[in-house]
């Protein structure tokens, strides 16, 4: 695996949590997966750059995000990172083209309309356009947020839970659009799930949480076959049916 | 009737002098109280809210002693210019900002704390300055509530009385506001001007009040 993104920090948080986790990844598609409160979420922010970890080094590619002991850390507006929210962050008082075209460096170019219009169609929101949030669907919204993450051309990919907010029956084609996106992009994409169905359906490297620690990381066969804890054990040996959750919350 | 059209045409050009002041700074102010951690942060707080429950002749008094002739900041104001806020239309205008600017200030910033934290999250991971983040994401989430808040103080600033008495004085023509020509009106037995000064200015609030719910409550959909 060639390295892609690398994540290694430790933070205290003034509500008694810690976190101290350290993962690496390919330009993959890599799972984070846990139950909630184990730190998903707060490792998205740390490398977003909207959490600053006590100490750590965080890097994509050749870019260094953060190094506690270079005195690195990189304003989050200047890491290019595409973060899709867990509920999406559409803006409520712009409409989808609005909403997109926001996520370009230059909104107001034209160069933004045209790939706007290119996002838009690519992401079938044709028809859409003078819609506000309020009026769209989980799936629409869900498909705005991508096309506005990735009008910033970002490189590497954060999706908060991606799944949790559209039904069964949308989830198999947006876990293979997802799938599809990380090809013809080739950057990290970094899942966040609670659902191990979905981790493994989507996985190329898993890596487990729990309690602020990150427990196993590997391929999801390697996981599988040799879990190297008594937790994972547990819960694998159970391996639920696609949209089972595991965790009762 | 002139000296109806007189008190009116001085107490609104007063009160949207000490609004539009109460806009521009309070804005900053409930941004900077909403979303910035800094020394002096509560105290700066308690000096903006204080006027709230301060009888107005204790800020009417400290505005004398600040800014009269004799005070702190008045006496070198007044040596080096020949001018005094006291008993000017400024001075009725700097003690209705005193008086209203609070209720701008802490409707505003509630509504500012209001917006959804993901969503400056967004604007920020999307690349955007906070400078751009306020102007194209905050401000028009929070606009009902700094509308409400610019609306609420045009109300108070309209309805101030004590301070203003107190740095301004009650001059027909000069300082002598809807409230303070009321209460001349009743002092010189005058009951049907005061009766329909009261009755005018009862309007006027609450067509502001009444436009100042409707505007906290519009919510984008």
């Amino acid at each position: 695996m060639d390295i892609a993104l690398s994540v290694c920090f430790r933070k205290a948080f003034a509500s008694g949590f810690s976190m101290d986790v350290s993962w690496q990844a390919g330009s993959e598609i890599v799972v984070l997966f846990g139950p909630s409160g184990a730190g998903k979420s707060l490792t998205f922010q740390t490398i977003a750059g909207l959490v600053k970890p006590d100490e750590g080094h965080i890097q994509l590619g050749d870019r260094v995000f953060h190094d506690t002991g270079a005195g690195i850390d990189l304003p989050p507006q200047s890491r290019e990172i595409g973060y899709l929210f867990q509920h999406h962050a559409l803006f409520p008082h712009m409409t989808t083209r609005e909403n997109v075209r926001y996520g370009h460096p230059q909104p107001h170019s034209s160069e933004a309309a045209i790939e706007c219009a290119a996002m838009l169609a690519r992401f079938h929101l044709e028809g859409l356009e003078q819609r506000r949030p309020g009026a769209l669907s989980g799936g629409q919204r869900q498909r705005v947020a991508l096309a506005r993450a990735l009008m910033r051309k970002p490189r590497v990919l954060l999706l908060d839970e991606p799944l949790s907010a559209v039904d069964l029956a949308v989830r198999r084609s947006i876990r293979s659009e997802l799938k599809a996106l990380q090809r013809t992009l080739g950057i990290p994409m970094v899942i966040i799930t609670h659902d191990l169905g979905e981790a493994l359906a989507l996985a190329d490297r898993l890596v487990i949480y729990d309690h602020g620690r990150v427990l196993q990381a590997g391929t999801p066969e390697a996981v599988l076959q040799n879990p190297q804890n008594d937790l994972i054990t547990a819960w694998v040996g159970h391996t639920p049916l696609q949209g089972e959750r595991i965790f009762s919350f | 009737m002139e000296a109806i059209l007189t008190a009116a045409k001085l107490s609104l050009w007063v009160s949207l002098s000490a609004t539009l002041l109460i806009a521009l700074v309070g804005i900053v102010l409930a941004y900077f109280l909403a979303r910035r951690n800094f020394p002096g942060k509560h105290l700066l707080d308690v000096l903006i809210s204080i006027p709230l429950v301060l009888p107005p002749t204790v800020v009417g008094y400290t505005l004398v002693l600040l800014l009269g002739r004799e005070g702190w900041i008045g006496a070198p104001l007044y040596r080096l210019t020949g001018w005094s806020f006291v008993f000017t239309w400024q001075g009725a205008a700097l003690a209705a900002f005193v008086v209203a600017l609070p209720l701008m200030v802490r409707v505003s910033r509630a509504a500012i704390e209001a917006v959804d934290q993901d969503l400056i999250h967004a604007s920020t991971v999307l690349g955007k300055s906070e400078w751009e983040t306020v102007l194209k994401v905050i401000l028009p989430l929070a606009r009902g509530g700094i509308m409400a808040g610019i609306l609420l103080a045009f109300a108070r600033a309209l309805g101030e009385f004590g301070a203003t008495l107190m740095i301004a004085g009650n001059i027909p023509g000069k300082t002598s506001t809807l409230p303070l020509s009321i209460y001349s009106a009743f002092q010189s037995g005058d009951d049907a001007l005061a009766q329909t000064l009261a009755i005018l200015l009862t309007i006027i609030s609450g067509t502001v009040i009444y436009l100042a719910g409707k505007w906290s409550s519009s919510r984008w959909i």
